[in-house]
């Protein structure tokens, strides 16, 4: 059964200011799609709103996975439901194994109609698959024993969220920036893993970027271009090496109304930068 | 697990489950109410006591009396010195076995998983109910090896030379109006004492309990370490809920010789309406190791400052607080440290939790004498604020008269960040496990620095605390 994740006229607004105004996209289970965008264009405020962010309004549109409309749910139903966001900025969580938080999430997402915070998944298993997964990511044995992203390089918290996605599963995962910051090594090493993952599970998954690099390693079917809150392009990789050679002049003067809107939103809200800087 | 902890933990709910009573028809002895010099006679005169005892309840009466209620701190109006029971006597009888324990209080007990928590991983316990302690043990072979773990009242009897060489050496009568009181009016308690050379492997406990309205309880436990000896001592506090204020009123005297350690656990779950204004201080001598854990859950009012005075070259103290004020609750809380020799280092973490209206302030002191040169300090008070209602203070104190020292003084305040709930729920976690997650591990440091029994427990605790606080 292949799973539908459709976005359908989306607008959504930070504190009163539109950001989105208008956003299709419709993916499949096992496909990859890329949205490429400069930078405030809307990317991250579509991937916080997808995931529920409280100060992420919806204003009008919907967001449904297969029949069931997403955008009432809590971010932890939209996750029990099948969505995952890699963060941009994962946030520190100080005291908070990152084994022991991973075994009430992977608890809740995979038997979510059990008592919370009971009947977790039993410590063996979880600790059995999680060291495979670990080693399948060449990460440190030790690194479930770290408080969550405290002290993380950048490298490091991108590997920590790719290690979730492996271990959560999900049907749809959106990863917002995932390449920010990471030398290419580290970029190659957190694809295979996205790639690993979407090869099994059949995992269907958004690569939101504005840099060509990410997508050498994690190869998109779909492009699509967000400019001034809307998508303006659709398209193939073809897509891909026409931004980079040309930049996203082109699509402003293709656009010039996406173009003011994209111009407004350059001293709107930023996404919100927590738990120190990117790296 | 139903260790004693585990049951305290279940008291620490909003509604407070170790809120039951028991009637109060068959007691042996119930004074009446207020204070006076009668009632500090006729509480000496029960116990017997050798005339210098009774000459230094008297003493303290006066310095009470002449001491004003401290005006810092908490608030201590609607505290009533004329309406409390300054001493009662449930029973005439101590218990060396949980069978000679009166049916009515052993049932209190067994409630509280004492006696389970003794077989399971307790060296000695001893568990006192309103002023007089009714059931003590030690492990056999740790009273062979001379260690003594008694009530304070049978020490007096049994070990008077002992008791008067410390009693009030480390905590003088003058020091505070409720370190006086104390003195005045002071029944049960622990004496510990750990000849030189033995170390107590697993911990030995004392269980507070007060039952009656209106009771005070003012236990005075004194400890003594000997050279290159060792224990941990862990101590845990229940109570009923009634509408009128009870008083609960310690003093903790420790002395820590020559390479000496000591640990002291204090998880305090006093229902709240309890007033825990209680004084603890040890005395540190060469390269000796004093440790306060104190978890401040219970109580109204908690006024508790633990303190290691180092004396001796290279002597170490280490204090680590945890409180959780909730609704109607102050925890006043914190410790001091005071270098008193060179070489000493010192260490104070402090973690306080605030929800629903509760607040938590730290308090303390960090002194370094002049000439206690190569002294190290750090102090680190952290806070979390759980909602716009509930409150957080921080009053350090910091007086250094040695200039060759190494201080460090770090505080944060935060509140649970809407970033890091997101984050957790965006993996399936609901706000309150999110919000549960996030506290535990702000405490995670402190936690993990206890032993597994209580860690676990401690947890446990938190997790009950924090229910019901969300949404």
């Amino acid at each position: 059964m292949s799973r539908v994740l459709k976005i359908e006229g989306l607008h959504v607004s930070v504190e009163g200011k539109p950001i989105l105004r208008g956003v299709d996209l419709t993916l499949r289970q096992g496909e990859v799609h890329a949205l490429m965008g400069p930078n405030g264009s809307g990317k991250s405020t579509l991937s916080y709103a997808l995931m529920g962010h409280p100060r992420y309004e919806i204003t009008a549109g919907t967001v449904t996975l297969d029949s069931q409309d997403l955008t009432e749910l809590e971010p932890e139903e939209r996750a029990k439901a099948g969505l995952f966001l890699a963060f941009q900025y994962p946030t520190v969580i100080p005291g908070v194994s990152l084994g022991n938080f991973l075994r009430h999430a992977v608890s809740n997402v995979r038997r979510p109609d059990r008592k919370e915070g009971e009947d977790l998944l039993p410590m063996r298993d979880f600790r059995k698959e999680l060291r495979a997964q670990m080693d399948e990511l060449g990460v440190d044995q030790e690194f479930a024993r770290r408080y969550l992203n405290d002290g993380f390089s950048g490298g490091e918290k991108k590997r920590a969220e790719i290690l979730q996605l492996a271990m959560l599963r999900p049907a749809f995962a959106i990863l917002d920036e995932t390449d920010s910051g990471l030398d290419i090594d580290a970029v190659r090493i957190v694809s295979e893993g996205v790639n690993r993952v979407a090869a099994r599970h059949q995992t269907g998954v958004l690569v939101i970027t504005h840099y060509e690099r990410i997508l050498t390693y994690i190869k998109p079917e779909f492009v699509h271009v967000l400019f001034g809150g809307r998508i303006v392009e659709h398209g193939g990789p073809e897509l891909v090496k026409l931004l980079e050679s040309q930049g996203y002049d082109w699509v402003r003067e293709k656009h010039p109304e996406a173009a003011q809107d994209e111009d407004e939103m350059e001293a709107a809200v930023r996404p919100p930068q927590v738990a120190g800087k990117a790296s | 697990m139903a260790t004693d902890l585990n049951l305290q933990v279940a008291g620490i709910k909003d509604d407070y489950k170790y809120g039951f009573h028991d009637s109060e028809e068959h007691y042996a002895f119930k004074s009446g109410r207020g204070l006076s010099r009668d009632v500090v006679c006729q509480i000496s005169e029960m116990k017997s006591e050798p005339d210098w005892m009774r000459s230094f309840r008297l003493k303290a009466l006066e310095v009470f009396r002449q001491k004003p209620t401290p005006t810092w701190g908490g608030d201590l109006s609607p505290l009533n010195f004329d309406d409390i029971h300054y001493y009662m006597k449930a029973t005439d009888r101590q218990g060396k076995s949980w069978d000679d324990v009166p049916a009515e209080i052993k049932n209190t007990f067994d409630k509280l998983g004492i006696p389970e928590a003794e077989r399971k991983f307790l060296a000695g316990v001893g568990a006192q109910y309103e002023s007089e302690v009714v059931y003590h043990s030690l492990r056999e072979d740790l009273q062979k090896k001379g260690v003594i773990f008694v009530d304070t009242d049978t020490a007096v009897r049994e070990y008077p030379d002992l008791v008067r060489q410390y009693l009030g050496s480390i905590i003088p009568i003058q020091d505070n109006k409720f370190a006086a009181l104390n003195s005045a009016v002071w029944s049960g308690g622990s004496f510990v004492y750990i000849p030189a050379g033995v170390k107590v492997d697993v911990p030995l406990q004392a269980y507070f309990r007060i039952n009656a309205e209106s009771m005070g309880q003012f236990e005075r436990t004194l400890i003594i370490v000997e050279e290159g000896a060792s224990v941990h001592y862990v101590e845990g506090c229940t109570a009923p809920i009634y509408t009128s204020e009870s008083l609960h009123s310690a003093v903790v005297e420790i002395v820590v010789k020559k390479h000496g350690r000591c640990r002291y656990t204090t998880i305090q779950n006093w229902a709240n309406n309890i007033y825990n204004l209680v004084t603890k201080r040890a005395v540190a001598h060469e390269d000796a190791l004093m440790e306060w854990v104190d978890g401040n859950l219970g109580s109204r009012l908690t006024m508790k400052y633990p303190a290691v005075y180092m004396v001796g070259k290279g002597a170490r103290g280490e204090i680590l607080s945890i409180a959780f004020a909730g609704k109607g609750q102050h925890q006043d809380a914190g410790g001091k440290v005071v270098h008193g020799a060179p070489y000493t280092s010192s260490r104070i973490i402090s973690k306080s939790i605030s929800k629903n209206g509760g607040r938590a302030s730290y308090r303390g002191l960090l002194k370094v004498a002049a000439g206690a040169k190569g002294s190290k300090s750090n102090v680190v008070c952290d806070a979390l604020i759980l909602d716009e209602f509930s409150r957080s203070d921080t009053y350090p104190s910091i007086e250094i008269d040695e200039d060759d020292v190494k201080i460090g003084h770090e505080a944060s305040v935060s509140k649970i960040g809407e970033e890091q709930l997101f984050y957790l729920r965006s993996r399936g976690l609901s706000e309150a496990e999110a919000s549960t997650l996030i506290v535990s591990g702000f405490i995670e440091p402190l936690v993990k620095e206890l032993p597994m029994e209580y860690a676990v427990e401690m947890n446990k605790l938190i997790q009950l605390q924090m229910e019901g606080s969300v949404g």
